[in-house]
């Protein structure tokens, strides 16, 4: 029921946002999406789910209808939440609260649609977090392209036309390989499951069901399908080579789009590589260990490189993303506790943390008109609070102790070097720790080039503190930042509940 | 006859007695018939076929096949299925054509050619003889060809109804030298005593009967716009009156695939005429030409209508899965049920997406894509419209199109020939390219000069917003239709 009832209230807002007129949108987009928020985070309170919702636990706030029919196959409608999925329900509705509010400045045209579909939005992305069936599942995670198509297409950068297509058509692209990846092995499982239920077909697949499909067997297709998976998640993730459609998405995105789409939607393909891939074919990742080890810390070195060499502040944001998202693939492939569930907190961690800085930089854009580094030297003799809290969000970048980043990155480290599944494992952490050098110096320098120093930029308007609509929803995210450093138990306890049934049969589960 | 046999055959029927009293209707009043009357007679004729046909699915009257005038016709769930699909496009038409045709002479006779083009419909998915599929085909075409030519002034217009005739009357005369050489091997025209001499016949006279067989393919790519005979279809959709346009690509298509389903499954079972030629390899290798020749060729247009008409060619490709994956791995109606499905979709959304076309033309913007730049600020309600075809038709989950695209993917993985998925894939995802052009178009683009629209005409609008709603509902009520079509695809295998 209460799941339903979150899906409705950002259904049903959107529906109310669109009809409205644009004068009001803003305001009324606000207090509707502070109710999905309540309501999330009373399902937070009253959470009573065990273990991983795939793996035989209970799940908490479950619901399942008959739907449809797939020949045999019966489809339906499954939804329900375990310690992996709450975290990010709640990530998600704070983020499009928050996203919400860093709209009102930058935002002058056609609102009532802008705002409308952030909430449907919303509702699309708790979707993908809630769903246990894979037919919903995809539903919501094809949802998701639409909105995101149409922020990015009307109310983005110059080259935003371009930017919009590219990225439907690479994530659409990714996807159907994945769809038919996923479905060959589904009817390779033959009559062991009669639904596409994702519990069912994960309990199949780890009791070694999987047979034939036509000339494939069941190694190879295991093994196909493993891959198609992989590659269909690593594009949303996004992990190095497949990555190039998001720098441009990020630049020509506005602001709010923008956090979304770092705080939220490359958590869709770290969820799925978790839940498929991770969960379901253990044994083909840990036969490709090497080559996902690989990947992670390319990604982790390369993306940070990558920002290295950009002048464009929300570039430099954007290629961090895909350096911190290595970070995740690294804490999947450990199978280990602290790899597996510092993944999943990276991912809260991660998106909370870009989430702030993408704000920053649009909170900057609005008064200086420009995103390029080189342009904006000594903001923070205009600007101290925003500049406070980029430094606050750089430092949690950098993971400074005692904020959500330096939990995420430990709990990853630790569980990578203790890993008995990656060959090298030590060496594999060491290049990864590396990374943070990294991002150290990239964010330091961009910080000292765009807030220190003496203010050059010449505008016909005083640049002044932004206002505090502006304000709030960075202050917040700091607080929330800050909290989850001090206290990462207050999630890392139902993710660490949630993982540790996955690793049954990896490692032997005690690490 | 018993009152069984008329029940069932009432759903063709009310297609007839619509064009009767449309005859009847115009004879009395010549030619001062209120437009209006003529179309709400039509559309009544759909809708109460529609209806019928629902009550007897769902009434399971005909689950094991009514067979009639001794073995000729058969009604059973698919064909009341398709039957569906046809009075559901033709009611849509209809209301559309009110505005459309307004300011047009012969009216009484545009709207009478679209209902006995249905009955031939409504036929073609009842025959259960090689002989009344062929007649059923021609009572369908014939009043095809004059409504591509209803625009008798405009030379693009008559010149798409001389290319669709010669290729059609060209069609049919490989169709009917087809069934000739069916008739020669197999000395039946019945598709069930087909069925039980085609396996002596494939050995005896293998190269008759695999000539034959391919002969009715290529007569039946004709109706349904696959390779080889596609050629037509961007001609004529471009230059036939858009709410025709939207009849064909939709209900005539649906009409020529429930034949093909049919006559391929009961008359020329695989594991029978294998050792003369095995249609399903045929199948797979027109599946992937045709998808892929339509989208490519539509990515490549500037001209909407025109990329509607490739990108139909496209859907027929992925329509033709249902046949190409009956390889006897794993579960063959499941497939066919998911082409079914795909057609039924197909007859709102794509309906949808030529009355828009038909919206634009009557408001004469123009035809290209950037005719209709900025148009969401002037129509914001038909724009909706029109982004749930587009999105629906490219397979993104906002409307019933999604599941059953995805179900025809599905179909072919499971049936073993996931490289056809995997084209279908790559194909979808280019179609997602020209389709959301248009709605960039529509909702990104700046207007290139000042619309100029005074007028919302109120039929096109209906069945613009009655075949939206409906592509949207078709997205949880699947679920409604489509054991439906899983068990009526199971009867035929």
């Amino acid at each position: 029921m209460y799941i339903e009832a979150l899906l409705l209230l950002c259904l049903l807002g959107a529906a109310i946002v669109f009809v409205s007129p644009n004068r009001l949108a803003p305001k009324l987009a606000f207090w509707i999406s502070l109710l999905p928020l309540a309501l999330s985070v009373y399902l937070f309170t009253i959470f009573d789910g065990q273990g991983n919702a795939l793996l035989g636990g209970d799940i908490a706030f479950e619901t399942i209808h008959d739907w449809l029919a797939f020949g045999p196959y019966q489809i339906n409608y499954h939804v329900g939440l375990d310690g992996i999925s709450l975290p990010l329900i709640i990530l998600t509705t704070i983020l499009i609260t928050l996203a919400i509010m860093s709209a009102w400045t930058p935002i002058n045209e056609r609102q009532s649609q802008f705002y409308g579909l952030l909430l449907f939005l919303e509702a699309s992305l708790i979707g993908v977090f809630v769903a246990l069936d894979f037919i919903l599942w995809f539903i919501f995670w094809e949802a998701v392209l639409v909105p995101m198509y149409f922020l990015i297409g009307i109310w983005g950068g110059p080259r935003r036309k371009y930017a919009a297509i590219k990225f439907f058509v690479y994530t659409n692209l990714a996807s159907l390989i994945m769809f038919i990846g996923f479905l060959a092995i589904v009817f390779g499982l033959g009559d062991a499951v009669t639904s596409f239920g994702l519990p069912e077909i994960t309990t199949a697949l780890r009791a070694g069901e999987l047979g034939a499909l036509g000339p494939l067997g069941p190694e190879m297709l295991a093994f196909v399908g493993f891959i198609a998976l992989f590659f269909g998640f690593a594009v949303k993730v996004p992990v190095v080579p497949l990555h190039t459609w998001l720098p441009d998405a990020h630049v020509e995105a506005p602001t709010p789009a923008s956090v979304i789409l770092a705080g939220v939607l490359l958590k869709m393909g770290t969820y799925a590589l978790l839940r498929f891939n991770f969960t379901m074919l253990p044994e083909q990742a840990i036969a490709l260990a090497i080559p996902i080890g690989l990947i992670a810390v390319i990604s982790i070195i390369y993306g940070a490189l990558l920002a290295l060499a950009q002048q464009d502040l929300k570039r430099i944001v954007a290629y961090s993303s895909v350096s911190s998202m290595g970070y995740v693939i690294l804490g999947l492939i450990a199978y280990t506790i602290y790899g597996v569930g510092g993944a999943t907190f990276q991912m809260i961690a991660h998106g909370l943390i870009s989430g702030l800085l993408f704000m920053t930089v649009g909170v900057f854009y609005n008064a200086t008109h420009t995103r390029m580094v080189g342009d904006m030297a000594g903001l923070a003799s205009k600007m101290p609070v925003t500049a406070a809290v980029f430094v606050a969000g750089a430092f949690a970048y950098m993971g400074l102790p005692l904020m959500a980043g330096f939990a995420a990155e430990l709990f990853i480290f630790i569980g990578a070097f203790e890993s008995t599944v990656l060959p090298g494992a030590a060496g594999f952490t060491a290049i990864a720790m590396f990374g943070i050098v990294v991002v150290a110096g990239y964010l330091l320098w961009a910080m000292q080039r765009s807030l220190f120093g003496s203010f050059r930029l010449e505008t016909d308007y005083d640049i002044g503190e932004a206002p505090i609509h502006d304000i709030a929803p960075l202050l917040v995210l700091v607080g929330l930042i800050i909290y989850l450093g001090v206290a990462p138990d207050v999630f890392f306890e139902m993710i660490r509940d949630a993982t540790i049934p996955m690793l049954e049969g990896t490692t032997g589960g005690d690490v | 006859m018993e009152f069984l046999a008329w029940l069932v055959l009432a759903p063709a029927g009310a297609f007839l007695v619509a064009a009767l009293l449309l005859f009847i209707v115009d004879a009395i009043w010549p030619g001062d018939t209120a437009n209006s009357v003529l179309a709400t007679i039509t559309a009544a004729g759909g809708i109460v076929s529609l209806g019928i046909s629902a009550v007897l699915l769902m009434g399971g009257v005909a689950s094991d096949g009514i067979v009639l005038f001794d073995g000729q016709l058969i009604v059973d769930d698919m064909s009341l299925f398709f039957t569906v699909i046809f009075g559901s496009v033709t009611a849509l038409v209809a209301i559309a054509s009110i505005d459309y045709i307004e300011e047009l002479p012969n009216q009484p006779e545009y709207y009478l050619l679209i209902v006995l083009a249905a009955t031939g419909m409504a036929l073609m998915a009842s025959a259960n003889s090689l002989a009344i599929a062929f007649v059923a085909i021609e009572l369908a075409s014939l009043p095809s060809y004059a409504l591509v030519a209803y625009l008798k002034r405009n030379r693009g217009s008559v010149e798409a109804a001389l290319k669709y005739f010669l290729i059609g009357a060209l069609s049919s005369s490989i169709l009917i030298y087809g069934i000739s050489l069916i008739y020669a091997s197999t000395g039946s025209l019945r598709f069930s005593d087909v069925a039980t001499a085609v396996g002596p016949a494939a050995t005896e006279y293998p190269g008759v009967l695999g000539v034959g067989i391919i002969m009715i393919v290529g007569g039946l790519a004709f109706k349904t716009a696959s390779v080889p005979f596609h050629f037509w279809a961007p001609e004529a959709y471009e230059g036939a009156p858009a709410p025709v346009a939207a009849f064909l690509s939709s209900a005539s298509k649906a009409a020529g695939f429930v034949i093909a389903f049919r006559i391929f499954t009961l008359a020329f079972p695989i594991e029978a005429v294998f050792a003369s030629i095995d249609w399903v390899l045929l199948f797979q290798v027109l599946a992937v030409v045709t998808m892929t020749l339509g989208n490519f060729a539509a990515a490549t247009q500037e001209n909407v209508k025109r990329m509607l008409a490739y990108s139909s060619i496209g859907h027929a490709g992925y329509v033709l899965i249902g046949l190409a994956a009956l390889t006897g791995i794993g579960d063959g109606s499941t497939v066919l049920g998911a082409g079914m499905l795909h057609l039924l979709v197909y007859g709102f959304m794509n309906t949808g997406a030529f009355l828009f076309v038909a919206l634009v033309e009557h408001w004469e913007l123009g035809r290209t894509f950037s005719d209709y730049n900025g148009l969401a600020r002037e129509a914001p309600i038909a724009c909706v419209a029109m982004t749930i075809f587009m999105f629906s038709l490219a397979g993104l989950p906002v409307g019933g199109g999604f599941l059953s695209k995805y179900y025809l993917f599905a179909g072919a993985v499971g049936a073993g020939v996931w490289w056809l998925a995997l084209v279908g894939a790559i194909n979808s995802v280019i179609s997602l390219f020209y389709y959301s052009r248009v709605v960039k178009a529509m909702w990104i683009e700046e207007p290139t000069r000042p619309l100029e629209i005074d007028r919302y005409p109120t039929g096109i609008y209906a069945a613009l917003i009655i075949a939206a709603v409906m592509t949207v509902l078709l997205l949880p009520g699947l679920a409604i239709v489509d054991m439906t079509a899983f068990d009526a695809a199971a009867a035929l295998l």
